[in-house]
């Protein structure tokens, strides 16, 4: 572990820095020991897999959490943190994974909620909206004071938390996750604000898991794994290997090996389906698409553009319109057999985008789990009951197969890590041997060790002639594992690209509805684009 | 139907919406603030019972009005601790208190006045008196204007008035100030409330107390100025009629008004079957009438009258997360 106080100007204290943090829940130690040191005027990166522990400790500063030991020192001196409260007065503001904004309030209501001015709102209202245009003039933070939270995209509802932030004089930001919403160029430019914010002296903490937001952004990086702090070093002087070896703790392929697709006859085809939400909102809007035997079809797209009800009316819990063939077979989309258990009979298996709320029941027991929707199986049977050994008997196998640890498969679903819920569902899902393989963001919270190991059971079921169609708002996922690349934007297709013929800007500009993608086009175009769509959602 | 009839029906119209409005002014603030509350109609009714029975104890009706609002708010403070400290289900917490309310107001009065749960009968400074307004005697002989002035309204009680005067203000509290904003805020994302640095629990308490108040006052005006005295179960479902109003009003105080008055309306006319009878031509069953209200209750709740969206984050006790 290496101490990065080079560079420090004379005298200066670190902006952050603690000290032998602690914190457990129950019996699970969150964050163990914990030293920290951020110099004022750097970005500083946390990086680690999910329930590494980056979240709790971010927490424990912003007071959301209390540590059960250590200490915190900002500006050199001890500070403590046992509220919100004291951290914003301490001048540490944070932008959280999921926003913490008012819907149906305007941007200016939740600039102030909480820094009202008076007990009357008129006057912290305008001299909040003064303040508005002068930091939006200053760190290209443009925002619309007067729109609903409801009514704006996710990369301006960002750029509301940061506004927030620094309406409360914050010196100290705190991103989490900042990326995971955003397009390719919207996240360029929150980079470009966040270099801004830098040259103006603050300090930026970014927890992050992609590797290449480190790499891009920060000028020293911590490595977090299993509520440790495993390495505190300069960004310039790792690689993405050496970091993603430091949070895993052993070797990773980061790259998916696979050999070219050999495509054989179509397995799916789509044309012209349409769905419309309880809400009468048209989300898918005339898809047409095929996916051939042996290869991969990913589906690229910011969430909400229509990919999740493309997703669920394939797997047969949505109704649409239009015409699904399966191996030249039309699919009933709205009658009686319009089913996910008619689906899977026809050779359609489901991953779905939400494991927790659509493929796992999270209180029953790992076994339980792996019966449903193959529950009529004749092997599962006994008489008129169920063969619950039979079903025991028959995790344990998947449970071996599918390295999933703890292996128990008596232990309810809620129970294991994220990456191992997702092997839970895979394997029940690709050991009914389908012919098709619908699956939805199948690494989302998944920590890297498995998704080498979940990226390597995709590859191996499309080299076994299965066709799989992939939707992920993970660009690099699609990336690596697609071989061809379909990209949705407002419930359309805008186009279909080849890995290999393509880059992560092309479909960028195509994920937010723009198909000339022969110039540069300025983030404002894209988001007014983003924002038009997402108007029409709501 | 002259215009007398329709002064008098205006006016007791204005005196039946009377608790209704403040109940549902009650459940706003504290719905507003993301704590369900089906524990109104319990609340008038202990409010109710312990202002009639300080009234006819001490023959003050203000003293009697505080010991309603007190009584409210006890009930108010264990909905709060139920609902927003111990985070328990607030639908059960409700019609605990709902039941609670219904059994022990009997119980008492039984046990105070032996009257078979009854309160004694309310006689002068026990009750709220009719006021009239400045200029309602020397107006009363100008065609239309005066008999509006001096019918419909000036010659109520205060508490009249004051649930009037708290539509207005209402509004101001929610949407012009920064308890206003903080309080709606939590009923909508109280996550944002907590990481903005301020108290979850504190704001909703607030908005417990003031649904507390409120109710007081929509009790004690239904013992000692609607009616002379408590009897059992008096309150008559006006709580619920008060949640229905709310919905009805989108959560809105103006809203609240209009939907209150339409529920006073129709109590009103269900006391006038001659006026009925004069306008359709045959009788009605006065049972019917009767009914009117709590029929366009079930209406309204079952989501006939257009989409009325709640406050997001109503019902769930919030909990810290990530």
């Amino acid at each position: 572990m290496s101490d990065t106080t080079e560079g420090r100007p004379d005298g200066a204290a670190p902006a952050i820095e603690l000290k032998g943090i602690s914190k457990a829940f129950g019996a699970v130690q969150a964050n163990k020991d914990i030293s920290i040191r951020v110099m004022p005027g750097t970005i500083h990166g946390i990086i680690g897999e999910n329930g590494a522990g980056k979240s709790t400790l971010m927490s424990i500063l912003y007071g959301f959490y209390k540590a059960d030991a250590g200490e915190v020192f900002i500006a050199g001196r001890k500070t403590d943190i046992p509220d919100s409260q004291a951290a914003i007065a301490a001048g540490i503001g944070m932008v959280f994974q999921h926003f913490k904004l008012v819907e149906n309030f305007t941007v200016l209501e939740n600039i102030i909620l909480g820094a009202e001015d008076g007990a009357r709102l008129g006057p912290s209202l305008s001299k909040a909206r003064k303040e508005l245009t002068q930091l939006a003039a200053e760190y290209e933070l443009n925002v619309d004071p007067d729109a609903l939270i409801e009514n704006i995209g996710v990369g301006m509802q960002q750029r509301v938390e940061i506004l927030k932030a620094l309406y409360r004089r914050a010196d100290i930001l705190i991103l989490d996750e900042p990326t995971g919403v955003l397009t390719p160029a919207e996240a360029d430019h929150l980079f470009r604000i966040l270099e801004g914010l830098k040259r103006e002296g603050k300090t930026i903490i970014l927890i992050t898991h992609k590797l290449r937001e480190i790499m891009d952004i920060t000028d020293t990086v911590s490595v977090m794994r299993r509520g440790e702090m495993t390495a505190t070093v300069k960004t310039s002087e790792t690689s993405p290997a050496e970091l993603a070896e430091l949070m895993v703790g052993r070797k990773v392929l980061l790259r998916v090996d696979k050999k070219p697709a050999t495509p054989g006859a179509n397995v799916l085809e789509v044309e012209d389906l349409r769905v419309v939400d309880d809400k009468g909102v048209e989300r898918v809007k005339g898809v047409s698409l095929v996916v051939k035997a042996g290869e991969i079809l990913g589906v690229a797209g910011v969430a909400g553009n229509g990919q999740s009800e493309l997703l669920e009316v394939l797997g047969g819990v949505q109704t649409g319109t239009g015409t699904i063939r399966v191996n030249g077979q039309e699919i009933d989309l709205t009658g009686s057999q319009s089913d996910a258990r008619t689906r899977r009979a026809r050779g359609i298996a489901h991953v779905p985008e939400d494991r927790q709320r659509a493929g796992l029941i999270m209180d029953f027991k790992a076994w339980e789990n792996v019966a449903f929707g193959y529950h009529d199986d004749p092997a599962y049977q006994s008489g008129l009951l169920m063969n619950n050994a039979a079903i025991r008997e028959d995790t344990e196998g998947k449970i071996e197969r599918f390295d999933v640890r703890p292996a128990n498969a008596n232990l309810p679903a809620k129970s294991f890590s994220g990456g191992n819920q997702q092997k839970l569902v895979l394997a029940r899902e690709i050991e009914r041997n389908p012919d098709l393989l619908l699956i939805g963001q199948p690494t989302r919270g998944v920590d890297i060790g498995a998704i080498e190991f979940i990226h390597q059971r995709i590859v191996e079921l499309r080299d076994e002639g299965k066709a799989i169609l992939l939707v992920s708002v993970e660009l690099d996922e699609i990336m690596s594992l697609s071989d061809r690349i379909a990209v949705i934007f407002d419930g359309q297709i805008m186009g279909e690209r080849l890995p290999s013929e393509t880059d992560e800007k092309e479909l960028g500009l195509l994920m937010a509805g723009i198909t000339d993608t022969t110039h540069d086009h300025s983030v404002e175009e894209i988001e007014a684009n983003l924002a038009r769509a997402h108007g029409e959602v709501h | 139907m002259d215009f007398l009839t329709v002064l008098q029906i205006l006016d007791s119209t204005l005196r039946l919406s009377t608790p209704l409005l403040l109940a549902c002014l009650a459940g706003l603030f504290s719905e507003r603030a993301g704590i369900f509350d089906i524990g109104l109609e319990g609340k008038m009714l202990a409010a109710a019972f312990f202002s009639a029975a300080t009234a006819a104890a001490t023959g003050s009706v203000w003293v009697g009005l505080l010991a309603g609002i007190g009584a409210s708010l006890a009930l108010s403070g264990l909905h709060g601790v139920a609902s927003i400290t111990f985070r328990g289900n607030q639908l059960i917490s409700g019609v605990a208190i709902n039941f609670l309310a219904a059994g022990l107001t009997v119980l008492i009065g039984q046990s105070w006045f032996g009257l078979g749960g009854r309160t004694p009968s309310l006689i002068g400074g026990g009750r709220f008196e009719p006021i009239t307004l400045p200029f309602a005697e020397a107006l009363s002989g100008v065609p239309i204007i005066g008999p509006l002035y001096a019918e419909l309204i000036s010659g109520h009680t205060i508490p009249v008035y004051v649930a009037l005067l708290c539509v207005p203000l209402t509004w101001y509290i929610l949407f012009r100030t920064r308890f206003g904003l903080r309080l709606r805020a939590v009923g909508e994302n109280p996550a944002a409330v907590d990481t903005a640095g301020v108290s979850v629990v504190g704001l909703r308490f607030a908005a417990v107390a003031i649904c507390g108040v409120l109710c007081g006052i929509a009790g004690a005006y239904l013992a000692t100025g609607l009616q002379a005295g408590f009897v059992k179960d008096m309150s008559a479902g006006r709580g619920f009629i008060a949640l229905a109003a709310l919905i009805f009003a989108k959560w809105r105080p103006w809203y609240a008004l209009y939907a209150t008055l339409l529920f006073g309306f129709l109590q009103a006319i269900s006391l006038r079957p001659d006026v009925i009878k004069s306008l359709v031509g045959f009788n009605v069953q006065i049972q019917l009438l009767d009914a009117l209200p709590y029929i366009l209750t079930v209406v309204i709740l079952a989501g006939f009258v257009g989409k009325a969206v709640p406050p997001r984050a109503g019902g769930a006790p919030y909990v810290k997360e990530r």
